[in-house]
């Protein structure tokens, strides 16, 4: 079959399942967006900037657990992506991101709307391509689905020059690839799990501490066999939320900076850490010369790079979690028996203990300014039986959304761990409403993360992805002001944002619905009503200002060392301020 | 610590900017860095020498190795080797010097490649130790240009790659 480059491109996206692809057009991918106007098969979902499009590729991703896929122009459409590659790249998500380019002749001449697409994603891909001759096109693709999304995944650009998706060739797809410098380890080594059983079964005060990993690699029903069969609590990263039920009496919640007392103690305190698919990043560790250091350290990683990279390791494991969990597992069985659980009163003694004494808290009066804890806690009662998928942007919101959103399943937790990119929780939530169109997908914002890909609400209204956005409306680039108000004594640079836009008006001017809560009493009803609406909604939460997220490990601290609440003077700073509504702008620039 | 790593990649364009991207953007250290094709010319042999503790070395090893155009690291410090650096070096030669140059490039067993009247250009190879110590003796006489090809290096035995050496770290 002689096909042209551009029809080439889409046979192979078919082949590889792909269903939807995020996309914005521009001169040099005019001939492929020309063909993708003729076929049925793919979804073409037009964004309004090309962050977006990214974005919306990472939030199908997450959530299928297959790669996402965008379609980007040459020149500012591939700049306008870097941010979404690299946030994929931090947090490992597979995506498969296509760019234009200047026909092949004019490449390197400054031509018009040319850029280094291969120099300029380098740093941020896990690999990239330039495609210089037709004949190459399908077996490139071939490679960057299957480099996207085996291994440790990631994202993969591929780069196609306008003459390339115009010339034509005969077409086959290759059945396989091999590619000879990459072959990614899936089987553990079998004498390293027989010392990780060991070490299991003696272990006093174990701990899980259970990453992203266990999402991609699927393993959650490993996981939890593996913690219900030897009673062992689990800790879990930011990424690693939905990984264990969050209701589980074992889990401990997140753990890290603004994890749980109970988790960080833990972590802290045990004799044995058995990090599953987890990077221990310095969100994690805090002070990693102090991190956990009484513990003998298990790690299963797929990514050898991983280990041994911030933290020495007793035994490593390099492999694939569900893998390595299954083989676990199977040794455990046969030693497992009642003697740990005696081994171990005394640990689960004190963890309870610990449970007790700090729990996550907040004080919501009755008539006073709506706590953003309510509000994620009130959000989670109310939709918990509908298996939601979540996303959140960046800052204090993030947090509280991880604390109190409890996930029971893996691939509905869509957040930015790594790059930690403002702007993220939208579009990644219109991925995978895009997906999954019968979902319930809420994006918990910030007003300030909100503003970065505002203008997505034109793609969610036509589009018809009806995602619910609930702005925990602080008026404030919140987590800024938080350490503002820690270590720069109250002094707020550039973290107040005022009361502006009209999130409501807003919403209605894309012809979206906009609903907003004043006070606590409104909230169910509120949250009901967007709950209920078949288009996309923003729900503009109004909430206390100066309301601060803990436990918090200062940067650098030890896990042991929390900040459990406010310092006295803060506490009496603000509660001058406590009744500060959105219009009171002079009292919130004076507080 | 010094070390020499050499990785055998795949002979595209754009390698040399991964492993270099690789360095630069990890703050790993390269002290020198060579590259040609081998005898199989769909592949590159490269010479790093880089340096830093065992834990720097190990994730050098191991970020190098998952490069997918990396298709084979070897530690050289992990085995016995035999590593040569080549330098051409242009000296300004006075009559009274011309003399003394050339005793200099016959106990370095270095070889004259070009001359003019007032100029010697003199090869050497050698470990970095003789190419230091032929460039202070040849100093006084005036050196007008330098070039070192940086080290190229190559195990006495056939040894496993460092793939192979990073698991053992790894079962230990
Ligand atoms: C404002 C803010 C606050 C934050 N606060 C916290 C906090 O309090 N606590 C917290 O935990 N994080 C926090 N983070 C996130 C933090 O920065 C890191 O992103 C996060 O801790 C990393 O999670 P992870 O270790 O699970 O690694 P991930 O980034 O999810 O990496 C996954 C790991 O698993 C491995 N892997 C992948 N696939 C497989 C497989 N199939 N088998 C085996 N291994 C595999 C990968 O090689 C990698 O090492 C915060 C981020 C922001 C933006
Ligand atoms: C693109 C980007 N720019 C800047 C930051 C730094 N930053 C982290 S949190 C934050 C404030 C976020 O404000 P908002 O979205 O309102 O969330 P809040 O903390 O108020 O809940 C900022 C500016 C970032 N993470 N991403
Ligand atoms: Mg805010």
């Amino acid at each position: 079959m002689i096909l042209t480059g551009a029809e080439i491109f889409i046979e192979c996206l078919k082949r590889e399942g792909v269903k939807t692809v995020f996309a914005l057009p521009g001169g040099v991918v005019l001939k492929i967006f020309d063909m993708l106007h003729q076929q049925k098969d793919l979804e073409i979902i037009l964004t309004r900037h090309e962050q977006g499009a990214g974005h919306m590729a990472e939030g199908y991703a997450k959530a299928t657990g297959k790669a996402g896929v965008c379609l980007v122009t040459s020149g500012p459409g591939m700049t306008n992506v870097i941010t979404a590659l690299a946030d994929a790249y931090m947090d490992s998500v597979p995506l498969v991101c296509f760019s234009g380019q200047v026909p092949t002749s004019l490449i390197g001449n400054d031509a018009f709307q040319e850029a280094d697409n291969v120099g300029l994603s380098r740093p941020c891909t896990k690999y990239n391509f330039l495609v210089k001759d037709v004949n190459d096109l399908a077996t490139t693709i071939k490679e960057a689905f299957y480099i996207a999304t085996t291994g440790r995944p990631g994202p993969v650009l591929v780069d196609i020059p306008k003459d390339v998706s115009m010339a034509k060739t005969e077409f086959s797809y290759p059945n396989s690839v091999s590619i000879r410098g990459y072959n990614p380890t899936y089987e553990g080594n079998k004498w390293q799990i027989k010392q990780a059983a060991e070490a299991i079964t003696k272990a006093k005060k174990p701990i899980l501490y259970v990453g992203g990993g266990v999402v991609f690699s699927g393993a959650s029903q490993e996981l939890l066999e593996l913690a219900e069969m030897t009673q062992i609590p689990v800790d879990m990263t930011l990424m690693g939320l939905g990984a264990f039920p969050g209701e589980h009496p074992l889990s401990m919640g997140m753990m890290g900076m603004h994890g749980t007392y109970q988790a960080n103690m833990a972590v802290h305190y045990s004799d044995l850490v058995i990090a599953v698919g987890a990077r221990f990043d310095d969100r994690v560790t805090g002070k990693v010369s102090e991190f956990c250091p009484y513990a003998k350290i298990i790690h299963i990683d797929i990514d050898p790079t991983s280990i041994r990279k911030n933290i020495n390791v007793d035994i490593p494991i390099v492999g694939d979690c569900k893998t390595v969990l299954r083989e676990l597992n199977q040794i455990l069985r046969a030693t497992v028996n009642g003697e740990q659980k005696e081994l171990r009163k005394p640990w689960w003694d004190q963890i309870c203990e610990w449970r007790q004494a700090h729990p996550l808290t907040y004080h919501q009066e009755k008539d006073g300014p709506i706590k953003p804890q309510q509000v994620v806690k009130q959000l989670y009662e109310l939709t918990k039986n509908r298996d939601p998928i979540v996303s959140t942007d960046v800052g204090q919101h993030q947090m509280w959304a991880a604390q109190y959103f409890k996930l029971a399943k893996p691939n509905r937790w869509l957040t930015s761990g790594g790059l930690g990119t403002m702007g993220f929780g939208f579009p990644a939530a219109m991925g995978a409403q895009a997906a999954f169109r019968d979902r319930l997908v809420l994006c918990i914002a910030g007003d300030g993360s909100i503003q970065m890909n505002m203008q997505e609400m034109a793609t969610a209204v036509v589009s018809k992805l009806p995602v619910k956005i609930i702005i925990l409306n602080n008026r404030f680039h919140g987590m800024v002001r938080q350490w503002q108000d820690l270590f720069y004594e109250g002094r707020y640079a550039s973290s107040y944002l005022d009361t502006t836009p009209d999130f409501v008006k807003l919403a209605e001017a894309y012809g979206a619905v906009g609903l907003r809560a004043n006070k606590v009493g409104d909230l169910d009803s509120v949250l009901k009503e967007a709950m209920a609406t078949d288009k996309p909604v923003i729900v503009d939460v109004q909430t206390y200002p100066y309301e601060n997220c803990y436990p918090m490990i200062p940067a650098g601290g030890c896990n042991h060392e929390m900040i459990l609440e406010d310092p006295p003077e803060l506490k009496k700073k603000q509660s001058g301020a406590a009744r500060v509504t959105p219009e009171d702008k002079d009292t919130v620039l004076t507080a | 610590m010094e070390h020499i790593i050499s990785v055998t990649v795949e002979n595209k364009f754009g390698v040399l900017s991964r492993v270099a991207g690789l360095f630069s953007g990890r703050g790993f250290n390269i002290e020198s860095l060579s590259v040609a094709p081998t005898l199989d010319p769909s592949m590159s042999q490269m010479t790093i020498v880089t340096s830093g503790d065992e834990r720097i070395i190990e994730q050098i090893v191991k970020q190098l190795n998952k490069l997918i155009d990396v298709i084979k690291v070897v530690d050289l410090n992990e085995t016995e080797s035999v590593s040569r650096e080549t330098a051409i070096i242009k000296v300004h030669t006075k009559d009274e010097d011309r003399a003394e140059a050339l005793r200099i490039v016959d106990i370095f067993r270095a070889n004259v490649i070009d001359s003019t009247p007032s100029t010697y250009t003199i090869e050497v190879s050698g470990d970095p130790k003789k190419i230091e110590a032929i460039i202070n003796l040849l100093q006084p006489l005036g050196i007008k240009e330098l070039v070192r090809t940086g080290r190229v290096a190559v195990a006495r035995e056939p040894i496993r790659p460092a793939t192979v050496q990073a698991k053992k770290v790894v079962r230990e």
